[in-house]
């Protein structure tokens, strides 16, 4: 669909291409600005910052605060740069982002081809679970965590976001299985299919697209996900954005600015390196969390 | 005379339901029970939990003797909760509107058979994929008072330009409006651009042969015709302002003082930092009640229109 | 004994009974067909006979084994969907297979077992392709070829053509009717499509409202339909209904109709003396009203009718003319070469031996 001007004159018609993209690219610079000055101060030194202009390129382009961010940088008392905290998430992000994945897949399965009375409520009680302010659950959730020792540990983590990640993968999963045809599955019946046969020859081999979208999904909220991390883990237990946070924020010392932003791009970098790679399931992804029912 | 034949009386077999079958039907709802129990108990349970700690007196751990609404007089009598509750007005009414404005404009925008859609989509849209500590982080800086966009200025030779939001008590709200819409204005384009797309060309067509001109097509038939999508944006908004926690944090700290307090800000630190279990309990219970208010109504429309 | 056998079958959803008291019975090789507009319950029954959903009560006995708790699967049976569901990634050689796989007969046997289905059907050519790359009469035929392989006691097809286009759909429709002559196959076929019902069927079940209307053969359903509804549904264009009243003079049995400017003989379907008076409605199908020259020379009741024609529809080889005489109208079947145009009186002839009479009090036929 698009409403472009068929009916008006030649002349006015370029005028107006002319407004339209002068817009859009003024727009998409100052959309872009933020990621500039965030790279080009990682590039610069301490006092190009202080003396210079925020907007200028780095004079002498310098990998030092990357270097220094990635592994020398105090973060609370240690003094190793963010390394160990940037594989605290990724030891938290994968194990969650796989459990939560298969159990959506099956959820979103049962509740499309299995139904049974009542699957609706089922359903909307999980769905529900998606939007709740997380404080809501955050005392019960440390007292359980500490009960069983999970406290500040990775697979407490783990626990947490399969836990509030399965609404959305169950969301997902249930939209995409929702479209499938039924006829597929009374055909598979009717062949000798059983339960988990029909979901391994006839709808795992058809969920690339959902399951892509599933895991982009899961893995950019769980890995930008800073509530449960401070929360529920500190020092070096932390994932990275608990760990940035803290670095940005500590007030001790000389501001190293360029440090700040090279570590900001570092957790900013495989959340960024997935949209860039898969930017459409991305996209889709977002709006079939934002799309409903 | 005729003779009856004995008909034979068959009884057909009839095969009892054996046990694999009786298995086969509950298959299903065995697959799908652990996933509904943790979600029965580590969100609904966990909800009820803390509605009854908001009953108590818990302060630094959990006490169980209910006191009634003590807990919500006093969360009420707290200014920092005013506080905190206004800035989430004023945070949530700018951030869904001008998100919203925003978004629809570059989508109208990039409706226009922009050549280079494919380049500029992604622009608009990397910062969702950023966490907010990111976010923050960037915009922190970008809006340093002395280092940032002001000093920016008085090289190009604006001396008198002043920008201090993110030191100013009053305006320190606004430049988590400013990060918040730089972030999530995107995605609602995208929103936007998905539901433009989505409209019958014939529509437009008839609109042309009517002699609509394109500004009365947009005003008088697209936009009335994106209403879903204006609700869904706003659901979305909606609730991601409520939760905003982290790019609190990361931009402000709250600070300076309490001027960017919000409500989750505002469950933290009274939770966690001031040992008032119980008032944040309360805090965090409020803010479940305004996102139900939001939600559940969108949801209960939601599920019923696919009853079909 | 017969081979299957419907006893008494009912099915509630909620509330709503979308099958009442259904009982049929179908012999080895016969070709039953279920007939009925949107909703009668004719795909709800076809289900329940494959196993795919649950009855509320009644017994379904086939080949003098009762089947109401087999899985689908262990039912014997075969069916062919409206959308073909042929399982989009796999091959179509891996869709006919699947069943045999799934019952655990070895690949070399599956492979010939596969050949010679495809070969019956001539579809070896596609065997390697994706279903995605068929056309739409190539789908249908690897979801008839899906069924053979099964060699099933019953065949179950759910409307399976109703998603072609016209032309595909009778060269199918010829090829279904050929294909059980040559396998002796038991069918059960759903359709919506009376002709497609009329063509194929040994036997036809009209469905309406989750009740049977009348079973029968094709030319008794079509000639001496039980009930209005049955006699509206089947045939196309529809039988003309005529409100009339019985009489009867010098001993003759009469109908009086067209607000009793015509009297036309008692059809001989109607044995039973009717009473003075008492209000009926005539039913006539289009090819019992034709012009004087197609008349039936053996037949045996005839009417003649002047009527003002109102619209004339070619169709090549007969032409539908739409008549009114007295406010009521009626269509009947011409030559197409009957000189005849619109605003004209025309003189038709009704051929009383082909109609039925209906009590318009309880919509059953009368006899």
């Amino acid at each position: 669909m698009s409403a472009a001007a068929e009916t008006v004159s030649a002349g006015s018609a370029r005028t107006a291409r002319i407004v339209i993209y002068s817009l859009l690219v003024l727009l998409a610079l100052v959309y872009l600005l933020p990621l500039y000055v965030m790279l080009t101060t990682s590039f610069k030194s301490l006092a190009e910052i202080r003396g210079g202009d925020m907007l200028a390129l780095p004079r002498d382009p310098s990998w030092e605060a990357w270097t220094k961010a990635w592994g020398q940088a105090c973060i609370g008392v240690t003094c190793e740069g963010i390394k160990g905290y940037f594989w605290n998430s990724i030891r938290m992000v994968v194990p969650a982002v796989l459990i939560s994945t298969v159990l959506g897949a099956l959820n979103g399965y049962v509740l499309t081809k299995w139904r049974f009375p009542g699957h609706k409520l089922v359903f909307g009680l999980m769905l529900f679970a998606c939007f709740i302010p997380f404080q809501a659950v955050l005392i019960p959730m440390a007292r359980v965590l500490g009960i069983f020792g999970l406290a500040n540990s990775t697979t407490g983590l783990v626990f947490v976001h399969v836990v509030y990640g399965l609404g959305f993968t169950t969301l997902f999963f249930r939209n995409y299985y929702e479209a499938f045809p039924d006829e597929l599955i009374k055909a598979a019946m009717i062949d000798g299919a059983g339960f988990f046969k029909i979901f391994w020859r006839i709808l795992l081999p058809s969920s690339g697209p959902i399951i892509v979208v599933t895991i982009i999904y899961q893995f950019t909220n769980i890995w930008n996900d800073f509530l449960f991390g401070v929360s529920f883990s500190s020092g070096a237990e932390s994932p990275m954005t608990v760990a940035l946070n803290n670095l940005v924020s500590s007030s001790t010392g000389v501001k190293e600015y360029n440090v700040d932003m090279a570590a900001a791009v570092f957790a900013a970098l495989p959340t960024l390196f997935v949209y860039i790679v898969a930017g459409r399931y991305f996209v889709r992804g977002l709006m079939a969390g934002a799309v409903k029912g | 005379m005729t003779t009856i034949e004995p008909v034979p009386i068959v009884t057909p077999e009839r095969p009892r339901r054996s046990f694999t079958a009786r298995l086969g039907t509950l298959l299903p709802k065995i697959v799908l029970a652990p996933s509904f129990a943790i979600t029965l108990i580590f969100v609904y349970g966990f909800i009820l939990w803390t509605v009854y700690l908001s009953f108590t007196r818990s302060r630094i751990l959990p006490v169980y003797d209910l006191v009634g609404l003590d807990a919500y007089y006093r969360l009420w009598s707290q200014p920092n909760w005013y506080m905190a509750i206004k800035n989430l007005a004023i945070f949530g009414v700018l951030y869904i509107s001008l998100c919203t404005a925003i978004g629809l404009f570059i989508a109208i925008l990039m409706d226009q058979r922009i050549r280079a859609e494919g380049l500029l989509r992604p622009i608009f849209l990397y910062p969702m994929a950023l966490s907010f500590v990111v976010t923050g982080t960037a915009w922190k800086w970008f809006l340093n008072p002395g280092l940032g966009l002001e000093k920016t200025m008085h090289n190009l030779g604006w001396e008198s330009f002043k920008f201090d939001w993110l030191v100013n008590t009053d305006m320190a709200i606004y430049t988590i409006v400013i990060a918040g819409v730089w972030q999530a204005s995107g995605f609602v384009m995208a929103m936007f651009l998905a539901g433009l797309r989505g409209i019958d060309g014939e529509i437009i067509k008839a609109a042309q042969i009517d002699g609509a001109p394109v500004f009365a097509i947009y005003r008088r038939i697209i936009i009335p015709m994106l209403r879903p999508v204006f609700l869904s944006a706003f659901i979305v908004l909606a609730h991601m302002a409520i939760k905003s926690y982290d790019l609190v944090i990361a931009l402000t700290g709250g600070g300076p003082g309490n001027a960017t307090e919000l409500p989750s800000t505002f469950m933290y630190s009274y939770t966690f930092t001031r040992s008032q279990m119980a008032v944040g309990s309360a805090s965090a219970v409020m803010m479940l009640m305004g996102i139900t208010a939001i939600i559940v109504p969108y949801l209960y429309s939601e599920l019923r229109e696919k009853r079909s | 004994m017969s081979f299957l056998e419907i006893k008494n079958l009912s099915k509630k959803i909620g509330n709503n009974e979308v099958l009442k008291n259904i009982s049929i019975e179908l012999e080895k090789g016969g070709f039953l067909v279920l007939v009925g507009p949107s909703g009668c319950g004719k795909s709800t029954l076809l289900n329940a006979i494959a196993g795919l959903m649950p009855l509320t009560s009644g017994e379904i006995v086939l080949d003098g084994q009762v089947i109401n708790d087999l899985h689908p699967s262990k039912r014997d049976i075969a069916m062919v969907f409206q959308s073909y569901a042929l399982y989009p990634n796999m091959t179509v050689e891996e869709n006919i297979g699947f069943a045999l796989e799934m019952r655990g007969v070895d690949k070399s046997e599956r492979g010939e077992l596969i050949r010679n289905v495809a070969k019956t059907l001539q579809i070896e050519h596609l065997l390697s392709r994706r279903p995605s790359q068929l056309s739409g009469g190539q789908r249908q035929r690897v979801a008839m070829g899906r069924a053979l392989v099964r060699q099933p006691r019953v065949f179950l097809f759910d409307e399976p053509l109703s998603n072609l286009d016209a032309k595909l759909r009778v060269e199918m429709r010829a090829e279904i009717k050929s294909l059980h002559h040559n396998t002796d196959a038991t069918i059960i076929y759903v359709t919506h499509d009376q002709i497609e019902a009329m063509t194929l069927a040994t036997k036809i079940v009209v469905l309406k409202d989750g009740a049977i209307q009348q079973v029968g053969t094709p030319a008794e359903i079509y000639n001496h339909p039980a009930n209005l509804f049955v006699a509206d549904f089947m045939g196309s264009p529809a039988m003309n209904m005529l409100k009339g009243k019985a009489v009867s003079s010098n001993g003759t049995r009469q109908i009086s109709i067209f607000d009793g400017t015509v009297r036309v003989p008692m059809p001989s379907s109607v044995t039973t003396q009717l009473a003075d008076g008492r209000e009926v409605i005539l039913g006539l199908r289009p090819e019992g009203i034709t012009d004087e020259g197609l008349v039936d020379p053996t037949a045996d009741a005839i009417a003649k009718v002047d009527a003002d024609v109102r619209l004339v529809e070619p169709t090549g080889s007969d032409t539908f003319v739409t008549a009114t005489l007295q406010g009521s109208s009626f269509t009947g079947r011409v030559r197409a070469d009957v000189p005849i145009a619109p605003r004209e009186r025309f003189t038709f002839v009704f051929n009383l031996d082909k109609a039925v009479v209906f009590d318009p009090a309880t919509n059953q036929r009368l006899t």
